[in-house]
């Protein structure tokens, strides 16, 4: 197996806030392969997005502060890295999309520009036309037509489905070994998300970047991605591959998850939503995040006393974070027939 | 870009026709043109007659707006009916003088509020911040006509107890005819212009820091500290530059209104210039001159927005295509 | 005849694995000694003004200074008009409870002061309501009906917005100088302030418009007043509030730019502005420009102060994180 290209051991970050701490992520550890498509799922305030700006230093400090872990990348902890060497890595090494294509662009510059700074700030040397023509490459790779008469417009000239391209291609303008792409879909039309999922695999097959992958969305997980995990209240509660998780899940939260989406080969009455709402950051319950809401626990005490580790479940990759995870076995999810495989490995 | 220009500019021609006209209307129906001829009882009910007939004052008011109107660009504003001198010139002197104070005050108060405004929004919370928000919230409720006479009673004490004019109280030169350019001019015009500097100064910074603030907090700013741009480069080029957008607005909306000339300022100091004018000739009744300041100032409100409306399609790409 | 069809469920049978319940319904917290409390959006406006610290400080300073105004009868330590020829231009002074020292003809300045105070705060305070209720109206119309209507209002408030404020205020009191002078005054203030007022008002009116809440109101029959009125004003007053205490402010300092020109209110009423107007240009008779302009940047802000403070409490969108 090859060396991890990122390993995030028992990172916690927290917020101070008017009302009290927030614990945003508390000592999660994941890695991320070269290659391969990670993605992170959970609700929001789960802290899946959190982790990531965190790595790349994007958490004002102010509020936010990195109590522990390390971020080990290419053999150095990015956490530990002063503000000048990270620099260096945001935009050339490790690559960020944002949600909302809308207002991630300065809207008083040509994309043409805001595209070119992200290869200047790291390449100065390079003269000004050969950056000309590489963006004009670039939009040209993420499908934006007329790429050279648009390269000099505005962003309120692209529409949504553009933007996020136009955003994507400034990510792997320096072929970063490692993308992060923070729910890229969400804010736009189904139709378009579609296709800007495709610009994405386009985009992984000419750089071979591993991706981090952030949604909401089971299905564009599986359509996307080699592993997953899913995390709750700021815990990683189950990982494994993507395969695995969808036929056999082994824990509630991720149960419940699979079991809230309607399945169209299937003749469903009723949404079976999970019950409850997501926890207060703040006051965290005891234990277990999940047990209020986990149809498993059954007010049983270890639930509400001991906080589950991650453990194996089924084979060394599928892990899992539940006292009574064993419980699920042969628990068939609804999506127990073979699931589309994700792309890049 | 040019259409836009020209559209704007379009729009405000019926503008301002329709607010002279109002203030014409106005001024000419409350007012009383004739007063001192006719309370003086020497004066023939034939004069008055006849200086009614050459004023046309017997006629519809819109007939005497469209004189009036003419009168403007043939004789330069007429003639003061309470005085018989000419209007424009005293008027054009005045102006040259608010412009003056105006002109420097606004640089001034421009790019020191600019500067603070970046530099607080940078710092948030910190001991620069602190005072220069307290300073400016001190100087934004502060009335100009107290800052200026406060000004006026502490170098009037400097002088009366140390015999040294730094700056002087009153009037735009020691003596008659004094030069524009001088040393002399500006010891006079210093007080007025830090009291109308500190006002706009107390405005331009708030304003700036809190749209500093603003996109300082925008997605775009976090996506281009993730592209890895150094921390100048981002405050400079993306904040900044965004930030610059209502500033300017503002300011030439704030520049055309203090041309009506600070009235209140120059008339704690008696400068001899817009405010001034206006005051003195509304105190007598002067009307035919109280219209021609009214016609200015609404001319040179309607340019500032003009100026400011173009400004803004400048800075920001999104209005140009309207 | 065709087999009975089983009768659609009211509701989606809650998530039931093993006979057990998955989630803890209120009653039972509340069965278990757990508190549930219910708070209304207003215990938390109220809640977080009063936490306001330069909210409160200005709420205090407001009281003092307007409670004297208004109490200026029995406050103040002499009438306003009583003259004393013996003791002309004292300066602040400890002697006979002359405080803020005495004026050119005798009279006490601090109760002179104190009067000033009422009469400004009345000009203010009567302007703020009055514009703020034409406002009101204005903006809910504007909102409401839209095309032609509130194209005319819009192009009225942009042309009112680009009047030089004190230049017309000037101008129209001079002309009409004695006619009723004081209404005139608070008329013409009135005709600048509801403006903004107006704008905001036509701003949530038109996001509110297409709520479904208030198609629903129309479909049960509920005719335009009663929308406006009870489900589309409750969402105004926030702003409202806000815009309205800073207006108090504005109109007082306004009314006092015109009497210190000498021509809002006359002496011998005292107002804040035309007592400033006193001391002009002498520096043995500061204290009778100063005090008053001060009393007058005291008022400015506190009522900004409280103005934030409200601000705070009904806008929470500006929650900011505290370092």
């Amino acid at each position: 197996m090859a060396d991890p290209l990122l390993s995030i051991r028992d990172l916690t970050v927290e917020f101070r806030t008017d009302d009290g701490i927030v614990h945003a992520v508390d000592g999660i550890s994941y890695d991320v392969l070269p290659g391969e498509t990670l993605g992170i799922v959970g609700e929001s305030g789960s802290g899946k997005s959190v982790s990531t700006l965190a790595l790349l230093g994007l958490i004002p400090q102010p509020p936010g502060r990195i109590v522990s872990g390390t971020a080990t990348f290419k053999g150095t902890d990015l956490l530990k890295m002063g503000k000048q060497e990270l620099r260096r890595f945001r935009g050339d090494e490790v690559a960020m999309v944002f949600q909302d294509p809308m207002t991630s662009l300065n809207p008083v510059l040509r994309i043409g520009f805001q595209l070119g700074e992200a290869i200047k700030t790291h390449y100065p040397k390079e003269p000004d036309d050969k950056i000309k023509s590489r963006v004009v490459e670039l939009l040209r790779l993420v499908g934006v037509p007329n790429p050279d008469i648009r390269v000099n417009q505005y962003p309120h000239e692209f529409s949504g489905g553009m933007r996020q391209r136009a955003m994507i291609a400034m990510s792997i303008a320096n072929s970063p070994s490692l993308l992060i792409a923070d729910e890229p879909t969400t804010a736009l039309d189904v139709t378009i998300q579609a296709q800007v999922l495709e610009v994405l695999k386009t985009v992984q097959e000419e750089t071979r970047a591993a991706t981090i992958l952030i949604t909401h969305d089971l299905g564009i997980v599986a359509e996307m991605c080699d592993r997953v995990l899913v995390m709750y209240a700021g815990r990683i509660v189950e990982s494994g591959d993507v395969q695995t998780i969808f036929r056999s899940p082994r824990h509630p939260y991720t149960v419940g998850l699979l079991d809230s989406l309607p399945k169209l080969t299937e003749d469903e009455e009723w949404l079976r939503p999970i019950p409850g709402s997501p926890p207060s950051l703040i006051n965290r319950p005891s234990g277990c995040a999940f047990h209020p809401r986990c149809f498993l626990s059954q007010g049983r005490m270890r639930c509400r006393d001991e906080v589950p580790e991650l453990h194996s479940a089924e084979g060394q990759s599928h892990r899992a974070a539940c006292h009574f995870s064993d419980e699920l076995i042969g628990h068939a999810s609804k999506f127990s027939e073979p699931v589309e495989a994700g792309s890049g490995s | 870009m040019l259409t836009f220009i020209a559209r704007r500019i379009l729009y405000s021609i019926p503008v301002l026709v329709v607010s002279s006209f109002i203030s014409f209307t106005f001024v000419a129906l409350a007012g009383n043109p004739l007063a001192n001829l006719r309370a003086n009882p020497r004066v023939t009910p034939e004069t008055i007659n006849h200086f009614e007939h050459l004023y046309h004052l017997d006629q519809s008011i819109f007939v005497r707006y469209a004189y009036w109107v003419e009168s403007i660009f043939t004789q330069k504003f007429g003639v003061s009916l309470l005085s018989g001198q000419p209007i424009w010139p005293d008027i054009s002197v005045a102006i040259g003088h608010t412009l003056q104070i105006v002109l420097i005050a606004q640089v001034l108060a421009l790019v020191l509020g600019v500067a603070v405004g970046i530099y607080s929004a940078i710092k948030q919370y910190s001991a620069f911040d602190y005072t220069f928000t307290s300073f400016s919230f001190l100087g934004y409720a502060m009335p100009t006509f107290w800052l200026a006479a406060l000004l006026q009673l502490a170098f009037t004490d400097i002088y009366l107890h140390w015999h040294v004019r730094i700056f002087y109280t009153s009037g735009l030169n020691s003596g008659a005819g004094g030069s524009n350019w001088s040393i002399d001019r500006f010891q006079h015009i210093a007080l007025p212009v830090i009291t109308l500097a500190v006002v706009s100064f107390a405005l331009y910074s708030r304003y700036m820091r809190a749209t500093m603030l603003d996109v300082i907090n925008s997605d775009y700013v976090r996506t281009a500290r993730a592209k890895g741009l150094p921390e100048r480069s981002v405050i400079m080029r993306h904040v900044v530059r965004n930030a610059l957008i209502p500033i300017a607005t503002v300011s030439a909306l704030q520049f055309g209104a203090l041309l009506a000339g600070a009235i209140v300022t120059e008339f704690v100091f008696t400068l001899d210039g817009m405010g001034y004018f206006f005051f003195n000739r509304l105190s007598q009744s002067d009307t035919y001159s109280v219209m021609a300041y009214l016609m200015i100032v609404a001319v040179s409100i309607v340019v500032f927005n003009l100026i400011a409306d173009i400004a803004y399609g400048f800075l920001d790409p999104r209005i140009r295509y309207d | 005849m065709t087999e009975p069809t089983a009768p659609l469920q009211a509701s989606p049978p809650p998530a039931i694995i093993d006979g057990m319940p998955a989630a803890v319904p209120v009653d039972v917290a509340a069965a278990e000694g757990l508190e549930v409390t219910v708070r209304s959006q207003w215990w938390y406006a109220r809640h977080r003004f009063l936490r306001h610290r330069l909210a409160m400080i200005g709420l205090v300073g407001l009281v003092i200074i307007f409670g004297a105004g208004a109490l200026a009868n029995w406050v103040a330590p002499y009438s306003f008009d009583q003259i004393d020829l013996n003791n002309i231009l004292h300066g602040p002074t400890t002697v006979g409870h002359h405080y803020f020292g005495t004026d050119e003809v005798g009279r006490d300045y601090l109760s002179r002061v104190i009067y000033g105070v009422r009469t400004s705060a009345e000009v203010g305070l009567v302007v703020a309501v009055l514009s703020t209720a034409f406002g009101l109206v204005v903006g809910a119309i504007a909102g409401y009906y839209r095309g032609w209507v509130d194209n005319v209002i819009m192009r009225i408030t942009d042309l009112v917005l680009t009047i030089p404020v004190l230049v017309t205020l000037l101008t129209v009191a001079a002309l009409l100088a004695g006619k009723g002078s004081l209404w005139i005054i608070v008329a013409i203030l009135t005709a600048f302030f509801w403006t903004p007022i107006a704008r905001i008002v036509r701003g949530v009116f038109l996001s509110l418009r297409e709520k479904e809440y208030v198609e629903a109101a129309k479909a049960v029959g509920a005719g335009d007043l009663r929308i406006m009125f009870r489900h589309m004003l409750p969402n105004t007053l926030g702003p409202i509030v806000v815009n309205g205490t800073l207006a108090v402010a504005d109109a007082i300092l306004t009314e006092a730019f015109l009497s210190f020109l000498g021509f809002g209110i006359k002496p011998p009423t005292p107002s804040l502005g035309n007592l400033a107007a006193g001391g002009q240009g002498n520096p043995q008779d500061w204290w009778l420009t100063v005090l008053p302009g001060l009393v007058l940047v005291l008022i400015v802000i506190c009522v900004n102060f409280v103005g934030d403070g409200l601000r705070d409490a009904l806008d929470p969108q500006q929650r900011r994180v505290r370092a």
